[in-house]
């Protein structure tokens, strides 16, 4: 099997600058088809801002970029079709209920009316907001937002999906939905998705490899059970996520 | 392309479903027919019994009912609709997280300026339309006069620039939602911009020219000529004045030019003294065409800068 088909993305050296401060330093990391990758780290790490590169949203100061052999600095557009992205804080607009939502979103991603139609009411189906699909958006709760940011992905079915922090701030029941709907997406529409989250229980869930990220500088990744073997010379088992995070982040 | 075309049908439903809009619509809706209806009245009353003078139907645009005409209320308070419309149409966005959810799907950037400015335009153009037709209606009605072709085609040339007019302070508003991050900011902005130019520089323009050119003590033709045309400098700066001169010369036309009589030269003064004929339309808008230049060519400066500055701004999560 060629390894090189299955890269989805893959930065070099990848390199952002904000007034002279350096916000990403040197990050390369691939990621394959269908997988799901983990993005650790404290806040300002840098992790919004190589999803932001990622998507063509910000220009690279340096290094390389590509998702799907694109370069999203080139061809934003392109990438932007290829790519969910939910951010932290999802925005909606108050005043639209979920199927305008929706639909909006279809009508920006150039979806046909019929097709964005079928999809709006199955994803919406699949997210449990059935019920509340002609409630203005501004009446929902915070777990119920961010359902309605995942029917989104549903509706653009995009090959990679960004999911930034997305189940901050939820309860554990809410927790629980948002985390089976992200294995449901990568088992049934073989989505690849980079997940950045602090909630280490659902990383550790989720994703096979992950890398972390501490001051700009990626300063670990592969999966779990290599990252432990790095700091403690030891079998994975008896180490959780959060502790071989924590042993990362005070040795930086 | 098509992602233009989503933003500009989201922007105008957004804009007739909000309170904003139905609010400043029946307002100025309002006004302008007590204005009109005022106006009708006082042309029916003095029509009675005499001939009818050319132009009548133009006096219900320009006849002052109660404290202003029409004309002079839309350059007043005609910036007002595009600055309510625009100043919050970027930064609201932004800080609802709409801003980079949107820039996220495959649309190029611009098409979310360009639809919202476009969104605006047609707003406050659907807005004129009615408001001038309302009047119209109502003027055929109570003075029982036809306009005219010629007439229509000055109504028409009105609508236009101040269709143009208004625009120019969407663009403003939009300029200054960019620029600001906050609403309340760029609504104070917006505020004292309007404030600025609508009352500041006609009174600034006055004393600046007192200022530089100090009374002599009686009657100085020099000293009167200088202050004027020094005056007349610095009021054009103001869009209001570009916008009400031009207009005033479109809908009467009886006036031959948008120089005060100080500063006319001696073949103007003549000319303004023994032909008292209306101008034609043509000649009408040759006066005023500068005016409707710089009109329009602020509006596209304006937007331009609104239109770099956006594309160049970098999108951030927070």
């Amino acid at each position: 099997m060629n390894m090189e088909e299955h890269v989805i993305i893959e930065t070099e050296g990848l390199t952002k600058i904000y007034n002279g401060q350096i916000a990403v330093d040197h990050v390369s990391f691939k990621v394959m088809k269908g997988e799901v990758f983990g993005f650790l780290g404290p806040n300002g790490a840098g992790k919004t801002t190589i999803l932001l590169m990622l998507l063509g949203l910000t220009e690279p100061t340096s290094g390389k970029v590509r998702v799907m052999d694109i370069d999203p600095t080139r061809d934003a557009i392109k990438v932007k079709g290829l790519i969910g992205y939910m951010p932290e804080n999802m925005g909606f607009y108050n005043d639209l209920d979920a199927i305008q939502t929706l639909r909006f979103m279809a009508d920006l991603n150039g979806i046909p009316g019929k097709i964005a139609d079928e999809r709006i009411e199955r994803a919406l189906k699949i997210v449990g907001l059935e019920g509340d699909a002609i409630k203005r958006v501004g009446a929902y709760s915070r777990g119920m937002r961010q359902r309605l940011g995942l029917a989104e992905l549903l509706v653009k079915e995009p090959k990679v999906a960004f999911l930034d922090e997305p189940t901050l701030g939820l309860d554990p029941d809410a927790t629980n939905r948002i985390i089976e709907l992200i294995e449901n997406f990568t088992r049934e529409k073989e989505m690849t998705i980079i997940l950045c989250s602090h909630f280490l229980e659902m990383v550790q869930r989720l994703c096979k490899r992950m890398g972390i990220m501490i001051k700009g500088r990626m300063v670990a990744q592969g999966t779990m059970d290599a990252l432990a073997r790095e700091k403690f010379g030891l079998d994975q088992n008896e180490y959780t996520l959060e502790e071989i995070y924590m042993k990362y982040f005070q040795e930086t | 392309m098509h992602g233009l075309k989503v933003i500009f049908k989201k922007e105008l439903a957004d804009h007739f479903s909000s309170y904003r809009f139905i609010i400043l619509f029946s307002l100025i809706g309002m006004v302008s027919l007590i204005i009109s209806y005022m106006v009708g009245l006082t042309i029916k009353n003095e029509l009675q019994g005499i001939a009818k003078p050319k132009f009548v139907f133009l006096m219900l645009f320009i006849s002052q009912g109660g404290l202003f005409s029409f004309v002079q209320f839309v350059a007043f308070f005609g910036p007002l609709i595009g600055l309510i419309l625009g100043f919050d149409l970027i930064n609201r966005e932004r800080n609802e997280g709409t801003l980079s959810r949107i820039l996220s799907q495959p649309i190029y950037r611009d098409a979310v300026i360009n639809g919202k400015f476009l969104a605006g335009v047609t707003t406050i153009s659907i807005m004129m339309v009615s408001i001038i037709l309302v009047i119209t209606g109502l003027g055929l009605k109570m003075i029982g006069v036809i306009p005219g072709v010629e007439e229509l085609c000055r109504i028409f040339l009105y609508l236009i620039i101040s269709i143009i007019y208004i625009s120019f302070w969407l663009g403003v508003a939009i300029l200054f939602s960019i620029l600001f991050r906050s609403v309340t900011t760029s609504a104070l902005a917006v505020l004292a911009a309007w404030i600025f130019f609508s009352f500041f520089i006609p009174l600034g323009a006055n004393i600046i020219a007192k200022a530089y050119v100090p009374d002599t003590g009686g009657e100085n033709p020099e000293v009167l000529i200088r202050q004027a045309s020094i005056q007349r400098a610095i009021s054009l700066s103001s869009p209001i004045i570009l916008y009400s001169d031009a207009t005033a010369t479109i809908i009467d036309p009886t006036r031959k030019t948008t120089r005060s009589f100080v500063l006319m030269g001696p073949f103007e003064k003549i000319s303004q003294e023994r032909f008292s004929g209306p101008l034609t339309i043509d000649q009408s808008l040759l006066i005023v065409l500068p005016y409707i230049i710089t009109l329009i060519a602020i509006t596209v400066v304006c937007f331009s800068i609104s239109y770099t500055v956006f594309m160049r701004q970098e999108i951030r999560s927070a």
